[in-house]
């Protein structure tokens, strides 16, 4: 928090900013679009959170930024700015260097990085080696000395074995030193502590803060999980059916949600307040994003949704705290403030 | 039922083992010990929560509970009467089972009708068809899906639905007593909330009885009485709900709450965690004594020698710890 404080005091850039991004797959059953006109910024050191349920567009949003989409994927329109340049105008060989140096990504299974048929050791190297003029000696004594940043003991015993060797989260620790190598500016986590046991996220996540203060580096973490989230973000985008519900910093959010998902994500989740109380559940079933409503995409599922909501998509409105929220709600509550920035 | 097996009791396990030969070389088996002496009750209408990490043995608990895999060791009564490999037949009706992905549990060729009415065919209870379709309806509607869609397949359905159908089939045969694994831990969190309180509200109905397992401790806090808590195969504490969320004794017990992330920003950042070092050691190589000595930091010599046994430190809070 303090970071972002310091950040929006001296007026520094953000580091990334995505602008109005819409990415789709050509599907037989038609074009499913997953991401529809998503904008938010990163900002250096700090770690955006994107949560939302599974199917919402969080994963989709991370690969189009990377542009490793699996091949019938396409952003149909939008910028992703990095430092003020357009990386999605860049080559794919222009790409190629940029991923892994400037932006590196984990994800949720470890394998999906790793390769099984070589040791841990030669895949730290072939990583180094792809983005730094060194020798294989250097690149040896460098990644050994990246297994121990990533807190695995005995480095050199572990440089030399197999993925199957090591447990889940050591796994998770190889793959963040792979990941790490170039020190990039940006770090996109999607979902890197699901499929870990409660103990061993906590290491992992302790890690990633660590690691953030040491290299001075801005993560996007993407999650189902609000606890995640809490711990996590500075800032956080909370999407729905690949749209934007709202985003602003943690506190917004958690103790100010604006839109209508949101307020009934955060009722709907065992907290230490409500375990005497009778959860109160969002109804209805997720979005079909093949056919995806006119107006906003939760109105099938909202309680309060309006005629205007159905017909409409709810415009991104400045909330008197300052965050930004797209539902029709505060228009009806006169909840907003009129503000030039977020309209330019 | 005689006078001298009545029981407060629904559930009883006593010293559970559940070994698994496994094969470590040739013509070589040693057993992994994935449930060892573990013990409890449970009151009718009462849930009891099962926690602790993935490999702890919390399925092989509930399976072998239900008789799914025969004990190794160990008792088993319901409401007072052993429950052995030869008599499980009269039970299998009042004790069922619902699983983590209702997919795989549910054959795909089935509609859903015939899902949920398969455990009434098996248990013979009803004597017309008509009969059997009134009470599919029934029980869909019990559980909240829409009755309209009995001829659908489970395909046609999300994970949400899919659940009550496992649910549905569970409940038609009016069990008393339910394991529920990971019943819940697929689902998104809002529709998560729905099954929950699908479940709550059942238990007010019915009375029925839950054995609740699942690795997500805010959810099982929730929805459970007690809880326990299990590390490599062996229950290290019980307690009341909210005894044992706020007043936690076990040092596994410590850390495990303690790494539980908090959807709460200012609590979340500013809680001092036990961060735990390394991994569960192998249950093939399990550690001498407490199997949690290795990760422990109050650990001393006599852990090492010697396994602590449960022992009860008032109102039914049972620790199995040496030093705490
Ligand atoms: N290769 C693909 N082809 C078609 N649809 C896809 C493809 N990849 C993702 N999608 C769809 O895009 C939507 C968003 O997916 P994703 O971003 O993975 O969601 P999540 O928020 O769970 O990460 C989903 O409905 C998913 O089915
Ligand atoms: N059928 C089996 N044969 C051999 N080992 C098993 C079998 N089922 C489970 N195990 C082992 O028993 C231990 C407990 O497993 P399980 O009960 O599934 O744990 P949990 O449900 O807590 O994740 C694990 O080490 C697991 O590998
Ligand atoms: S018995 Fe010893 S090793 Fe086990 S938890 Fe207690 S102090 Fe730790
Ligand atoms: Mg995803
Ligand atoms: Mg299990």
């Amino acid at each position: 928090m303090a970071v972002l404080e310091q950040i929006l005091k001296n007026g520094e850039q953000p580091i990334l900013k995505v602008v109005d991004l819409h990415t789709s797959f050509t599907t037989d059953n038609g074009e499913v679009q997953a991401v529809n006109g998503l904008s938010f910024n990163l900002n250096p050191g700090t770690t955006l959170g994107i949560v939302g349920e599974s199917g919402s567009g969080k994963s989709v949003t991370a690969y189009s930024i990377m542009r490793i989409l699996e091949s019938n994927g396409h952003v149909t329109q939008g910028k992703i700015l990095f430092n003020g340049e357009d990386i999605s105008k860049y080559s794919e060989k222009q790409m190629a260097d940029f991923r892994g140096n400037k932006i590196s990504i984990i994800f949720q299974d470890p394998m999906t990085s790793l390769n099984p048929v070589y040791t841990v050791g030669n895949q730290i190297v072939e990583a180094i080696t792809l983005h730094q003029q060194v020798g294989r000696e250097e690149a040896k004594a460098e990644a050994i000395e990246m297994l121990k940043q990533v807190g695995i003991n005995d480095a050199e015993r572990r440089f030399r074995q197999y993925p199957h060797e090591l447990s889940g989260g050591m796994r998770q620790r190889v793959m963040i030193a792979m990941a790490l190598v170039s020190k990039p500016s940006i770090l996109i986590a999607d979902e890197p502590t699901t499929a870990l046991d409660v103990t061993i996220q906590a290491q992992i996540l302790e890690l990633m803060q660590e690691l953030q203060k040491k290299y001075h580096m801005a993560i996007i973490i993407v999650t189902h999980d609000l606890g995640v989230i809490a711990q996590m973000a500075d800032e956080i985008v909370v999407m729905y059916g690949g749209r934007i519900c709202e985003r602003g910093t943690a506190e917004d959010i958690f103790y100010n949600p604006c839109h209508e998902y949101t307020k009934g994500l955060l009722k709907s989740i065992p907290n230490v307040d409500n375990m005497k109380e009778k959860l109160i559940p969002i109804e209805g079933s997720p979005i079909n994003l093949l056919n995806l409503p006119k107006g906003c995409a939760f109105c099938a599922r909202c309680s309060k949704a309006m005629k205007i909501c159905l017909e409409q998509v709810p415009p991104e409105l400045r909330m008197p705290d300052g965050h930004l929220a797209s539902c029709w709600i505060n228009v009806r509550d006169n909840n907003y403030i009129v503000d030039e920035e977020a309209a330019a | 039922m005689s006078e001298a097996n009545k029981s407060e009791y629904l559930v009883e396990v006593k010293n559970l083992k559940q070994y698994f030969p496994v094969r470590t070389g040739f013509m070589k088996t040693v057993p992994l010990k994935a449930v060892d002496d573990v013990s409890f009750a449970i009151r009718p209408g009462e849930t009891l929560g099962l926690v602790g990490e993935s490999g702890c043995g919390k399925t092989t608990v509930g399976r072998t509970l239900l008789h799914l895999y025969k004990p190794t060791g160990g008792e088993i009564y319901f409401e007072g009467k052993q429950v052995t490999e030869k008599n499980i037949g009269e039970f299998r009706k009042d004790m069922q089972m619902v699983f983590q992905d209702p997919y795989s549990s549910l054959d795909p060729r089935m509609t859903v009708e015939d899902i949920i009415g398969e455990p009434l065919d098996v248990h013979k209870l009803y004597s017309t068809k008509e009969e059997r379709h009134q009470k599919v309806i029934e029980l869909m509607n019990l559980v909240g899906l829409n009755a309209e869609h009995a001829t659908r397949y489970v395909h046609e359905f999300s994970g949400g639905q899919r659940q009550r159908i496992g649910i549905a089939r569970a409940l038609a045969v009016n069990p008393k007593f339910i394991v529920c694994d990971e019943a819940v831990s697929a689902l998104d969190v809002s529709i998560q909330a729905q099954v929950i309180n699908m479940f709550e509200e059942l238990q007010e109905k019915l009375g029925v009885a839950y054995l609740f397992i699942a690795h997500d401790l805010l959810v099982v806090h929730h929805i459970s009485d007690r809880i326990a808590v299990m590390y490599l195969g062996r229950m290290v504490e019980m307690a009341d709900a909210d005894e044992l969320n706020e007043n936690p004794i076990h040092p596994y017990t410590l850390s495990l709450l303690s790494a539980v992330p908090v959807p709460d920003p200012k609590t979340a950042k500013a809680s001092q965690r036990i961060i735990l070092e390394g991994d569960v050691p192998s249950p093939l190589n399990m550690p001498s004594g407490c199997a949690f000595r290795t990760r422990c930091r109050y650990a001393t010599e006599q852990c090492a020698k010697e396994c602590p046994a449960l022992t009860d430190r008032g109102n039914g809070h049972m620790v199995a710890c040496w030093n705490r």
